[in-house]
């Protein structure tokens, strides 16, 4: 195997060697990656927003607001969406924690008026097969399953197994459409929230 | 055989590290829930198998006995996260599926044992041959453990679908499912072995 004796000075030195060499190469991969890796995270994010939300002309990055939802103590980022300086409508980075495993982050579109227009799946750990197929059924026009179109005001975003519910949950994947439609809702009251501070704003001016 | 050839051969037939060797169960069983997850996983392990394997083998004259193992995990994390960082900015929704299995491969038992047993008695050449071998062998049996796993869990293998998913079997998909099928691909793999 090996020529070199196993001194503290041959094995200080070699061990030293190595590690100086990796260190310089993890330096310099991490310098040439560290930009594509920030646009590719920016590029998920813009193509998320620009799927959900309607038209717009403003840059929803530069824009996004952080709300804390009443009552809750963490902020769900709205990005606005602007067509010539007037409010089109959002998209709200939600998530919900009572999922079936771990958290659900959800991009949720709004239009003016608060109905919703599209939404993406960000990430998830639900079971393949079950919970995970909530980024095809909650747009599924099959019986009461689609909430694209719906206003969360108007209709009860809740699965019909509980009172007042008014959505059809995934089959066998009830706490995944629980916590699917509670980030619905948190993002709803989040984007009410933000045109509020906004309407109150513009009138203080 | 030729004996370059034969070094190719032994990593995917004879050594076979996921059939014959039972290394690296952990992203065998984890990632392997379709045939696109397991072919990654598999080719990202199988870079990293030859640069370590080659990086290894030209230390070895170098690195005295005694701080081998720590000299050899270095050379594989700097490796593996190189390999995380241009993934990330290069495959993003690749990085996503694989997520945390892709730092593990660092602890992959693979790795360290193809630099215990091969790289560190063997050339340059011989080692990034072996670890061709090696790697081709985990890719083509996360490849059909994948495949065979979305089959009967979804109907589809690569996304096309063979038959409609209300006749899969969902346990496939998930982490029994990955044992199962894992058994029986060892059992047919040495039946046909020992002939």
């Amino acid at each position: 195997m090996s020529k070199n004796k196993s001194s503290i000075a041959t094995m200080v030195l070699s061990l030293g060697a190595i590690t100086a060499i990796a260190a310089a190469l993890l330096a310099w991969v991490n310098d040439v990656t560290k930009t594509p890796i920030e646009e590719a995270r920016n590029a998920k994010k813009v193509t998320a927003i620009q799927d959900v939300t309607p038209a717009f002309t403003n840059d929803p990055i530069a824009d996004a607001d952080s709300i804390i939802p009443e009552g809750e103590d963490r902020t769900v980022v709205v990005f606005p969406a602007f067509e010539d300086g007037i409010l089109t409508g959002a998209a709200v980075e939600t998530y919900s924690m009572d999922g079936f495993s771990g958290e659900i982050a959800l991009m949720v579109g709004f239009d003016a008026a608060g109905s919703i227009t599209g939404y993406t799946v960000l990430s998830h750990a639900e079971t393949p097969g079950l919970g995970a197929k909530m980024n095809e059924w909650f747009r599924d026009n099959e019986g009461k399953r689609s909430v694209i179109g719906s206003n969360p005001a108007v209709r009860n975003m809740n699965v019909a197994k509980d009172p007042g519910g008014e959505v059809d949950g995934i089959t066998a994947a009830t706490i995944t459409s629980r916590a699917f439609l509670q980030a619905i809702r948190r993002a709803h009251s989040a984007f009410n929230q933000y045109c509020e501070t906004k309407s109150h704003n513009n009138n203080e001016q | 055989m030729n004996s370059k050839l034969r070094i190719i051969y032994n990593g995917i037939v004879t050594d076979n590290p996921t059939f014959v060797l039972l290394l690296g169960m952990c992203p065998t069983l984890g990632t392997t829930s379709s045939a696109i997850n397991g072919m990654s996983m598999g080719l990202a392990t199988m870079g990293v198998l030859i640069c370590s394997n080659m990086a290894i083998s030209a230390i070895k004259n170098f690195v005295p006995a005694k701080v081998r193992i720590p000299a050899y995990i270095v050379v594989i994390a700097t490796f593996v996260t190189m390999l995380q960082m241009l993934m990330q900015a290069y495959l993003p929704s690749l990085y996503e599926t694989l997520g945390i299995f892709i730092p593990l491969i660092v602890v992959n038992c693979i790795l360290l044992g193809r630099a215990e047993a091969f790289a560190s008695k063997h050339s340059v050449l011989d080692s990034g041959l072996d670890g061709i071998g090696i790697g081709l062998g985990f890719t083509i049996a996360l490849t059909l453990l994948g495949a065979i796993r979305e089959l009967i869990g979804t109907g589809r293998i690569f996304d096309t679908i063979i038959f409609p998913e209300t006749f899969g079997s969902l346990v496939f998909v998930l982490a029994p499912g990955a044992f199962i099928a894992l058994g029986f691909m060892i059992a047919i793999f040495n039946y046909f072995k020992n002939r």
